[in-house]
């Protein structure tokens, strides 16, 4: 506990930029970093809009947790969480309307993304709001690297373009901007990763890995005795 | 009946909700290890999905059109979800023991699963009626399902072979996927 504290503001906001990034070292919130994307640009606006939900609600539930009670946190850590979302698309339909349009239904599912819900409940719920918020600007930071990282690979193979603008590459792969492709430029980035960092690459994904594993009883009963 | 068959179809193949739309990645990834996991899971969800858009429906369109809150619809259809999937827990653990004992685990788990949010959205931003919704739901959990299964014997395979090593473990199974999801673009131009 007294290295916990020890650990100053700066330690919060940087471990999530690479130490701990979401997308790419704990593989949370695969669904956004694999859909929207298909464009750089369309990468930075999802970082962002999820950056914005993610200090957000940290800051708000690391306020509320004394009040929350335990039994219901779950229900009051969405809803939070959704009301924000409500008020990013309000703000990108109104000033960012072609944003707004690429992006589409993933906006909503912000609301689910388990980067927010994992972050709100193993760091806001148990953390002061300053350290919550820089915590929430940190891994926000982190995703959005992650996904301008992806969207600039798959926009630059796929079309030959980078932000819009033609590189004249003389062979372009559309597959690349294709679902498959998706898959395939995350694998690669991950194993790369894992090659430069000369760690470990992670064995298990998804429940295995995410923040809520413990106060799950899907992970404890199946994932965790067979593992 | 054939307009139905359209919707089924190309919501379950053509528009594959994990494979080329990526909603529900967590759990295509982390429950496709063994095949019963897969299956439960994919029941699970597929039955939350048409429950879910038979209760959200009416309250867009009897609640929230009526009195201008549409754009509630997020917060609403999560809370809806919530608290659907507990008192479906609920229900089952107590009237069909069975039924919970196959399901019961994997219910927690669909309330953050973007793919049951996704389906009830969509439904309404397709403007279907309540039969469409029903059916594209069910095409929709069927194709989730359909992937699972057939991903859970691939990595199988995958795992039993000797990849190098920076691409052991969740690396060569994204890769895996792509060439799964390769496949389901065979489907694509289906249905015009």
């Amino acid at each position: 506990m007294s290295e916990e504290k020890k650990k100053g503001n700066l330690f919060e906001l940087t471990k999530g930029i690479i130490k701990e990034n979401p997308v790419l070292v704990t593989l949370l919130g695969m669904c956004p970093a694999l859909a929207v994307t298909t464009m750089a640009s369309n990468g930075i606006g999802m970082g962002l809009a999820t950056t914005f939900v993610l200090v957000c609600s940290n800051l708000v539930i690391s306020l509320l947790k004394n009040v929350i009670p335990k039994a219901v946190r779950l229900p009051c850590f969405i809803v939070v969480i959704a009301s924000f979302v409500t008020l990013i698309e309000f703000l990108m339909k109104g000033y960012l309307p072609e944003l707004y349009d690429s992006l589409g239904l993933f906006l909503s599912l912000i609301t689910v993304n388990c980067i927010i819900l994992g972050r709100a409940e193993a760091f806001a719920s148990k953390n002061g709001p300053v350290k919550s918020m820089l915590d929430g600007l940190g891994m926000g930071i982190g995703f959005t690297l992650a996904l301008f990282l992806m969207g600039s690979v798959r926009e630059i193979i796929g079309t030959g373009a980078w932000f819009g603008i033609d590189l004249h590459l003389p062979v372009t792969m559309t597959v690349f901007i294709m679902p498959a492709g998706g898959f395939f430029t995350l694998g690669v980035i991950i194993a790369v990763i894992n090659k430069l960092t000369s760690k470990k690459p992670p064995q298990e994904i998804g429940c295995a890995s995410c923040p809520n594993a413990a106060s799950c009883p899907s992970y404890n009963k199946e994932g965790g005795k067979s593992e | 009946m054939k307009e139905m068959l359209v919707i089924l179809l190309s919501a379950m193949l053509v528009d594959n909700f994990v494979l080329s739309k990526f909603m529900g990645i967590c759990a295509f990834l982390g429950v496709s290890k063994k095949l019963d996991s897969a299956a439960g899971m994919g029941a699970a969800v597929t039955f939350v999905m048409i429950c879910a858009t038979i209760v959200t429906y009416p309250i867009y369109t009897l609640i929230l059109v009526p009195m201008g809150l549409t754009y509630l619809k997020t917060v609403a259809f999560i809370l809806i979800i919530a608290l659907f999937v507990q008192i479906v827990e609920m229900f089952l653990k107590k009237k069909v023991p069975p039924l919970y004992k196959a399901l019961g685990v994997f219910l927690p788990l669909i309330t953050t699963n973007c793919a049951v949010l996704g389906a009830t959205i969509l439904n309404i931003d397709n403007s279907y009626d309540l039969g469409q919704s029903v059916v594209n739901s069910l095409g929709a959990g069927l194709g989730f399902t359909l992937a699972l299964l057939i991903f859970s014997g691939v990595r199988q395979r995958v795992n039993a072979s000797d990849s190098p090593a920076m691409f052991k473990g969740v690396p060569a199974t994204l890769i895996a996927a792509s060439i799964v999801s390769v496949s389901f673009m065979g489907f694509a131009g289906l249905f015009n």
